[in-house]
């Protein structure tokens, strides 16, 4: 029988002709091509990795730690303060974009009228839209100068405030975890703006799977606690939020992963140095490991170049830890984002 | 499912003083919070207008709660500090896309249009023979490299992704295959997380593995580095598309004898084209604006170049990166002479400045119209049984 006379809706397709041999070619090679595809991907990551590690060998073999002599570039003292300051930089980030991103899949999800949830949801959408490279413009000339005044009434108040978090040892007469300490100076491209914009990248990403968890609660539990008597919040305390409490990790592990990886939002804002400093609100001290490889690699070669890459992977291998526990979390708490 | 914990609210329930006041007294409280803030940054001698609303907003929360804690008792104070809370993190979100869109469309739209020498000369011009402060120069070679790159990045990733998410829909089954599906999985999973910066790193890595100059750039490089970033983007999206077809119209075509691979051709595809496009698009508008990758695979160059897979090319995320970082031009003069050609252009000590908020309106005017385009799909498409 052809399937000419039985599929209506493609009436033009199979010719009578086609035998079922031929039937089989197609099958087959359809069957290759999609196999095909899906070892593609394993081979492009193997391809990754090796690129990755064999290109960055070259760095490893001529640093101190490799051949022993001082006078070689170090590679834990190159690498380290960049991972000091792409962590301190994403957790700074991830601390102002989680409260803010569960407030705003709270709002969708429990607070906005009906009608206008999807189209609110729609505007945060279009913060993950605008390219990073625009925020970065929009950070670094906007948004920097008008932060100024705020990074100095911090300063002048946290700031001087000698022993806080007052558990935390002196060193040279300043607190070591003293966020805001230091000598800020305009223009203010320090760790901290470069932090704000981040969290403002990484915001549409906590809020999107937030805001599909709390709409996955029960509905017979909230209504439960409604009929109870409960306010709306105190429905969300005991209801919501304890139900989606490991999603908002796992989001919130996404938007880190995200936000280490970043490059052009600290590229175009924050002018880098090389310290372990927590002083935030001071210019110069921070640089994070992809702005860095963006910054230098127009100049570099030969082992400069392996060095970039060596950075590179640890980078790759520090946002891999992060999203396959953000994955492994979802999984766990059976949540479908 | 964690067990309902609401039973703890029963015994506080209720109380004599416990009333609902109407809406408006939440306005009193408001312009209350208000007055004092810009009482107080007027003493302090800082007041503005963004301050005045972050401050009285601060105040209101604090007024408010403290009002209602006294005429409505704790739990209704609680509700309406939350509920205040909660509307003020969406407001606290909207400010920098709001601002963002302001900045961009108020200086760039207006570099656009009144580019020298012609109106909309940004959008037909190249940056060739444009020195110092010289206020002209434009974007054409910059828009025809990000579509060129982005076309062949799209070229690559589209089969790719989308065979893979026919693989793990159709393929990935049993045995075998169950497994390798698993695998294909957790390493579409590990991409989606790739750094851009990683992604530039392994174009240019791997093109220069086989290149005796060291120095090459080219489109095809940056095509790579983008590819490697939307395959993942267009493998998740197509998969929950193809999961979206019901397994009764496979089964009714496998009933009918037709083979599996036109079944998914004719059956499954198309039934899921509309989200697929959707996915599709989507995945375009979020690798166009890609920078990193670029910034070390493809150059700059101040002309057109239409070959992919020779010479350096611009792009519009780069180009906007570029002008940023050469920040304010000199001027000596109120114009400035191209040594070589003798063309005079009028200097301007922004221009570059200006340019970039221009570039930036362009790549987002791209980015916007491919996310409306991939909504407009979405809805007009789609066939009504997946809803």
């Amino acid at each position: 029988m052809s399937t000419t006379d039985v599929m209506p809706e493609t009436p033009e397709t199979p010719p009578p002709s086609m035998s079922s041999s031929r039937r089989r070619v197609g099958d087959a090679v359809f069957s290759y091509l999609s196999i095909g595809s899906g070892l593609l991907i394993f081979v492009t990551l193997a391809l990754v990795a090796i690129f990755l590690t064999t290109e960055s060998l070259p760095a490893v073999r001529e640093s101190r730690e490799f051949i022993g002599e001082s006078s070689a570039f170090s590679l834990l003292e190159t690498t380290l303060p960049l991972i000091f300051g792409t962590v301190l930089a994403a957790a700074i980030a991830l601390g102002i974009a989680i409260p803010v991103s569960i407030g705003i899949a709270l709002f969708i999800s429990h607070y906005a009228p009906r009608r206008m949830a999807s189209g609110l949801g729609y505007m945060i959408d279009l913060l993950a839209a605008v390219p990073s490279v625009v925020y970065g413009l929009w950070g670094g000339i906007w948004l920097v100068p008008k932060l100024e005044p705020l990074y100095i009434f911090l300063n002048s108040t946290l700031g001087t405030w000698p022993s806080w978090p007052g558990f935390v040892p002196l060193v040279g007469g300043q607190p070591v975890v003293a966020l805001f300490a230091g000598d800020p100076t305009a223009p203010m491209r320090n760790l901290a703006s470069a932090a704000i914009v981040l969290a403002v990248m990484v915001l549409p990403i906590i809020t999107a799977v937030a805001r599909e968890v709390f709409l996955q609660t029960p509905r017979l539990q909230e209504e439960a606690a409604l009929a109870l008597g409960a306010t709306r919040w105190e429905t969300i305390r005991t209801v919501v939020l304890p139900f989606g409490k490991s999603g908002v990790v796992a989001a919130s592990m996404l938007g880190l992963g995200r936000a280490l990886g970043e490059t052009m939002a600290v590229l175009m804002i924050l002018a880098p140095g090389a310290t372990f400093s927590f002083h935030i609100l001071e210019v110069g001290m921070h640089q994070s490991i992809a702005a860095n490889i963006a910054s230098k690699q127009a100049e570099a070669s030969g082992t400069e170049m392996s060095l970039l890459i060596f950075t590179g992977l640890v980078l790759f291998v520090l946002t891999f830890i992060i999203n396959a526990l953000a994955r492994w979390i979802v999984a766990r708490s059976g949540v479908k984002s | 499912m964690s067990s309902p914990t609401t039973v703890d609210i029963a015994p506080t329930m209720r109380s004599k003083e416990e009333r609902r006041l109407p809406w408006y007294h939440l306005v009193v409280t408001g312009l209350a919070g208000l007055l004092v803030a810009i009482a107080l940054l007027a003493i302090f001698d800082a007041l503005s207008i963004p301050g005045a609303i972050l401050l009285g907003f601060v105040f209101h929360l604090l007024f408010g709660y403290t009002y209602s804690r006294i005429r409505e008792g704790r739990r209704w104070a609680m509700e309406r500090l939350m509920t205040l809370v909660v509307i003020g993190a969406f407001a606290i979100a909207m400010f920098p896309l709001l601002s963002l869109l302001w900045e961009v469309v108020g200086r760039g739209l207006v570099r656009v249009v009144a580019a020298a020498p012609t109106p909309f000369a940004f959008w037909t011009t190249d940056m060739s023979g444009i020195i110092g402060g010289a206020d002209a120069g434009g974007v054409v070679h910059a828009t025809i490299g990000t579509l060129l790159i982005t076309l062949w990045a799209s070229i690559i990733s589209i089969p790719i992704g989308l065979f893979t998410a026919i693989f793990l829909v159709e393929y990935a089954d049993v045995g075998w295959r169950k497994v390798l599906g698993k695998g294909v999985t957790f390493l579409v999973d590990v991409m989606t997380g790739i750094p851009s910066i990683v992604a530039g790193l392994f174009g240019l890595a791997l093109f220069i593995a086989f290149m005796p100059d060291q120095s090459v750039r080219m489109g095809i490089m940056g095509a790579v580095a983008l590819s490697l970033l939307m395959i993942p983007t267009v493998v998740r999206s197509s998969e929950e598309m193809l999961r979206l077809v019901p397994m009764d119209l496979r089964e009714a075509a496998y009933a009918l004898g037709v083979p599996k691979w036109l079944t998914i051709v004719k059956v499954v595809l198309r039934t899921a084209i509309a989200g697929l496009t959707t996915g599709v698009t989507l995945a375009i508008a979020r690798v166009i604006g890609e920078t990193a990758p670029l910034l070390l695979t493809v150059g700059m160059v101040t002309s057109v170049n239409w070959n992919m897979f020779d010479g350096r090319m611009s792009t519009l995320p780069t180009f906007i990166n570029q002008q940023y970082r050469a920040g304010s031009a000199n001027c000596m003069s109120d114009t400035v002479t191209n040594p070589i050609n003798q063309e005079v252009y009028a200097c301007s000590i922004s221009t570059n400045i200006d340019r970039a908020w221009a570039a930036a309106f362009t790549l987002i005017v791209i980015v916007m119209v491919l996310n409306i385009v991939a909504r407009m799909v979405s809805h007009y498409f789609s066939p009504k049984l997946s809803r």
